[in-house]
Formats: structure tokens, C-alpha cells, sequence
């Protein structure tokens, strides 16, 4: 029941931030230099056209007006038209969504596995050259630029060597993992470093803690110490970053998509900044900023039932 | 809890025997080291970095007078790493500085005065917190243009919630301390006790965050450029470099590999440094 409760006020919260979010994804369209109709029919258009439009986004009412009219128009799905696709952005974003989600979904979990099998190692041989190796790959994985690196695996492993395709998203599952192998290994490498940090230094911590000693003396053998008590906690304690992780990768994930040519969000993003497609810009900042407060809200909710602390 | 402070620095100050773990050197002389290549550039670089040579293009590393090869104009590539060294470690310096100086001082005011002020500043931070951050830098860049100075003027926009983040959580721990109810029984001005009392205080981790930052800012910096949304060709800036060797990669590998080589250099240098003044001042990174 208190549980309930609590996820309903963490709903409530998340009002104020989608409000915020509107209100910054608007200024950005009222920040474009020019005048806006221009922008949406073209420098020949007939003086009606030009009306109707104007009318249409309510561009010639006070800015509060406009606000509103704009709010209205994205709680419709209007999110106005792509100038270099002339689709509907609405339209032309959701057929991105799934390349960009595999993209991440599997990359946070590779990221995962990476970094999971390098903390373990590294805590249960602290100081030995297993920990010595991984501290200095999570501290000169901080500053790999995740384009470079892509761009070299991809030189290496689909160039030179053949085994994986240079670019593409292909067809069906299989063709997916086959083209999304290369971007998911750079993700991992970007992304390892990041999680391996935190993750060695909770199980470390923990590996030290009082009930560790306790049930050292009580003769429980090591093994299960770790697997039942030490990995458990660590986890918990580290799930909360999950969130920001996941932001993070999205993050990494709009970085490579050009670079493999994946079409997803990210390619999307860069080629409309290129192109100055306006709306497509407007669109997608919406649309990442769904995907980050949703994730924040997943996390916190996992946490929510998973953490018997909470609540 | 504030004398022992006060000892402990004195102690520091009196004996120069502040020992800096083999992270900070180690950090500090790569940094220093690319902080000579910038100031050197002209007398280490072999050749004018824009100067091109139609005569001798995609020379492999190693040939004659290219150590590190030519690109596809003929540039020799070590000549433009060596300037691009420039280009690529001021952005980090330059990019860091107004969203440091906003973010403390956004920080200190937020969590010293507290109420409205500090609502509508948290509220500001939730909604900057609510987009990825290089989604807005991005968008930003978008609507100003192309070009560093605009992604400077992102930066400014943005990267200062980390700062007031760090600063302000220090901040509402000084707030209830001795010192500063005395310096306020004193009769100080609100101004001065947030000046003297409680930034010197408070800014500990922001100043080390300051060191990540320009690796990330860096980072960033060169993949806008990669994207053509950065430094403007013919610059001789390490993204826009290996932008330029993509489509050259099978027959020129090196154009794009060594300024990819020079950044992770360049970085690991920062990292190192920010990785042992955290340790050393005892502060989360």
C-alpha cells in the first residue's frame, strides 16, 4: 500500500520536469533565426499558403499563445512536417525508434557483462596486476572517443578482416546482431570503464563490511559469502546508476549510429543538424528527453520493489 | 570540527612535504608535456600543417620525411596532430571555464539563501538533468551554427549543473557550521559570508571535477567537429582529421588512427590527474 502511494507521488513529480521539457523544446523553436513559416513552406510560396500555416502554429498570436498552441499540437501528434523527408517528424521518428533501442538494449548489456566479469576479477585480486590491468583500462577508457574507436573496429573487423558488415542495420533478427555487433562492442568498451569504477569499488567495500567478517567466523566458505551476500549487495547498491548509464549509452549511441550508419534516432539527429530540418531537431530533443525521464522512472520503480529498504 | 581544519592546513603549508601519489605526476607530466607541444608546435612540427603536396598524398607512415604519413592533400599528418594539439587542449581549457564559474556561483547562492530562489534553480536543473546532455549541446549548436565558439556558448548554457550540483551540497553543510554562525553573530553581509567563508570551503570538488570535465568536454568537442559541427576545415583539429581519413580509410589508415591516438594522449593525461586530486583531496569523483 505504502509502496503505491510512493510510486504515484514519484508520477506527480515527474509534472514539473514534462512541463519544463515543453517549455525548452519550444524556445528552441523560437530561437531558429528567420522567419519560422519560411522555414515550413519554402521561400516561393503564395501569400494564402503562408497565412494558413501561420494560422495553423498560431505564429501570429503573443508567444504565451504560441506556447499553448504548441503544447496542443504535440499532445495531437502534430510535430510539424520534416523539411528534407517532407513526412510528418512524428512519423519519420517512431519508424527510428527500434535500430536506436537495440542499439542501446544491447549494448548496456554487453556493457554489463564486460564490466561485471572485470570488477569481479579485479576485487577478488585487489592490487595484484588482474586489478592493476583493469584500473589502468578504466581509466584510459574514459577518454576514448567513441566515433574513433568505431571507426577503427570497423577499419579492422569489417574492412581488413570481413567478419561483420562496415554499415547498415539489415534485415530480420540475425542481420540485425550480425550489423549491430561492431557498435555493440564499441558501446561496451566506451562503457565498461564507467560501470567497472563503481562496481569494484562497492564490492570492495562490501567484501570488507561487518557481516563479512561475521560470517567468515561463523565458517561459512567463501564462495557463498561472495555469491549470496557481497554480489547481491554490490548490485543493489549500484542500481541506482543504471539510470544515468542508460541515458549515457543513448548518449553513445547517437555518437556511432553515423559513423556504422545505423538509421536510427541518433543518425537521424546528426543528418537534421547538418541539414538545419528544424522540426526533426525539435522533435527528436523531445523525444530523448521521454526515453531519459522514462528510464530515470524505470529505475527508480526497480528499485522501488527490488530494494526492501524503500518504502 | 572547523580548528581541526584550520590545523590540518597549516600543518600542510608549514612542511612541503605534501606528497602527490605517482597518478597526480604521472597525469601532470603527460598534460605538461601536451602543453609543450602547443607551445612548441611550430618548431616541432616538420612541416606547415595546411601545406599540401599534390606530389607525395597518401604516403604511408614512415616514408621519407613523414614519419606519420600524409593525408589525401598531402598533409603531413604529424605536422597537423602537432598543431591540431592547440586546437584540441585549449577547447577542453576554454570549454570548462564559464560553466565553472556559473555553476559555483550558481551553487553557493542556491544553497546559501535557500527558498524560492533555490526551488526555481533546482527545478532548472531537474529539466537540464531531464535531456541527455549531449542531446542539448546538440540542439544548441543546431540552432546557433557550426563552429566552436558556439559550442563554448552550449557549454555555458548547460555543463554548469554538475557545479552547482557539487557546490550547493557543500554548501548546505557549511550553512549550519560554527564559523559561519559566528561570522554571521559578527555582523558579516550575507555577500561576504558566501565570498569569504563559504566558497574557499565549498569549492574542493567542483575544482577537481573541473579536471574530468575538460576530458569530456574534449571528447565532445572533437566528435562535433568530426560531425562537421565544430572546428572548420582546413583547421587542423584531431576530429576533424579522422573525419577527413574516413573515407580514405582502406587506402590511409594512419590519417584517421594517429589523431585518434594523440586523443585518448590527451585525455588520459586529464584523467590520470583528476583520478589522483580526487584521491588526494579525499573527494568522490
Amino acid at each position: 500500500m505504502r509502496k503505491t502511494s510512493l510510486v504515484l507521488h514519484r508520477l506527480w513529480q515527474m509534472l514539473p520536469v514534462l512541463i519544463g521539457i515543453s517549455i525548452v523544446t519550444f524556445l528552441l523553436a523560437q530561437a531558429i533565426p528567420g522567419d519560422p513559416v519560411r522555414l515550413i513552406v519554402g521561400p516561393r510560396a503564395p501569400a494564402s499558403v503562408i497565412e494558413s500555416v501561420r494560422e495553423r502554429y498560431g505564429l501570429d498570436r503573443p508567444v504565451l499563445a504560441q506556447y499553448f498552441v504548441y503544447l496542443g499540437n504535440v499532445l495531437q501528434g502534430d510535430w510539424g512536417t520534416s523539411i528534407a523527408f517532407r513526412t510528418p517528424v512524428l512519423g519519420l521518428i517512431l519508424s527510428r525508434v527500434p535500430p536506436t533501442l537495440y542499439l542501446v538494449g544491447g549494448g548496456l548489456l554487453l556493457s554489463a557483462a564486460v564490466a561485471l566479469l572485470l570488477a569481479i576479477g579485479a576485487a577478488l585480486r585487489q592490487d595484484r596486476w588482474v586489478d592493476q590491468a583493469v584500473r589502468l583500462f578504466s581509466t584510459v577508457g574514459l577518454g576514448l572517443p567513441a566515433f574513433w574507436l568505431g571507426l577503427v573496429l570497423s577499419l579492422v573487423f569489417a574492412v581488413r578482416l570481413g567478419w561483420f558488415p562496415a554499415s547498415g542495420f539489415g534485415e530480420g533478427l540475425v542481420d540485425h546482431v550480425r550489423h549491430l555487433v561492431l557498435p555493440w562492442v564499441t558501446i561496451a568498451v566506451v562503457m565498461a570503464p564507467i560501470l567497472v569504477r563503481n562496481l569494484r569499488a562497492t564490492l570492495i567495500e562490501k567484501l570488507q563490511a561487518d557481516f563479512v567478517v561475521a560470517e567468515r567466523s561463523k565458517g561459512l566458505p567463501e564462495r557463498s559469502i561472495f555469491l549470496r551476500h557481497v554480489f547481491p549487495n554490490s548490485l543493489l547498491t549500484n542500481l541506482h546508476l543504471l539510470g544515468v548509464v542508460a541515458v549515457y549509452t543513448l548518449g553513445i549511441a547517437i555518437i556511432i549510429e553515423p559513423v556504422f550508419a545505423v538509421p536510427g534516432l541518433g543518425q537521424l539527429f546528426i543528418g537534421s543538424i547538418v541539414s538545419r530540418d528544424y522540426f526533426v531537431i525539435q522533435g527528436l530533443t523531445t523525444i530523448f528527453a521521454i526515453l531519459t525521464i522514462g528510464a530515470t522512472l524505470v529505475v527508480d520503480l526497480l528499485s522501488l520493489v527490488v530494494d526492501p529498504r524503500v518504502g | 570540527m572547523m580548528a581541526e581544519r584550520e590545523i590540518a592546513v597549516t600543518v600542510e603549508v608549514g612542511r612541503p612535504r605534501v606528497r602527490f601519489s605517482r597518478l597526480t605526476v604521472a597525469g601532470a607530466v603527460i598534460v605538461t608535456a601536451w602543453v609543450a607541444v602547443a607551445m612548441l608546435a611550430p618548431l616541432l612540427a616538420p612541416y606547415d600543417p595546411d601545406a599540401t603536396d599534390l606530389r607525395a598524398f597518401l604516403q604511408a607512415p614512415g616514408s621519407p620525411g613523414h614519419l606519420l604519413g600524409t593525408d589525401h592533400l598531402g598533409r603531413d599528418v604529424l605536422s597537423r596532430i602537432v598543431y591540431g594539439t592547440r586546437i584540441d587542449l585549449s577547447m577542453g581549457v576554454i570549454g570548462v571555464m564559464a560553466p565553472f564559474l556559473i555553476g559555483v556561483a550558481l551553487g553557493v547562492v542556491s544553497g546559501y539563501s535557500g527558498g524560492l530562489v533555490d526551488t526555481v534553480l533546482m527545478r532548472l536543473v531537474d529539466v537540464a538533468l531531464a535531456f541527455p546532455f549531449l542531446v542539448l549541446v546538440l540542439a544548441i549548436v543546431a540552432i546557433l551554427g557550426p563552429g566552436l565558439t558556439n559550442y563554448y556558448v552550449a557549454l555555458a548554457i548547460v555543463a554548469w549543473v554538475p557545479y552547482c550540483r557539487l557546490v550547493r551540497a557543500e554548501t548546505l553543510v557549511l550553512k549550519r557550521s560554527e564559523f559561519v554562525e559566528s561570522a554571521r553573530l559578527l555582523g558579516l553581509s550575507h555577500v561576504a559570508i558566501m565570498r569569504r567563508h563559504i566558497l574557499p570551503n565549498a569549492i574542493t570538488p567542483a575544482a577537481v571535477f573541473v579536471v574530468t570535465d575538460i576530458v569530456l568536454t574534449i571528447l565532445l568537442g572533437s566528435g562535433l567537429s568530426f560531425f562537421g559541427l565544430g572546428a572548420q576545415p582546413p583547421t587542423a583539429e584531431w576530429g576533424r582529421m579522422i573525419a577527413e581519413g574516413q573515407n580514405f580509410l582502406s587506402q590511409g589508415w594512419w590519417i584517421s588512427v594517429f589523431p585518434g591516438i594523440a586523443l585518448i594522449l590527451l585525455t588520459l593525461g586529464f584523467s590520470l590527474l583528476g583520478d589522483g586530486l580526487a584521491k588526494q583531496l579525499r573527494v568522490r569523483a
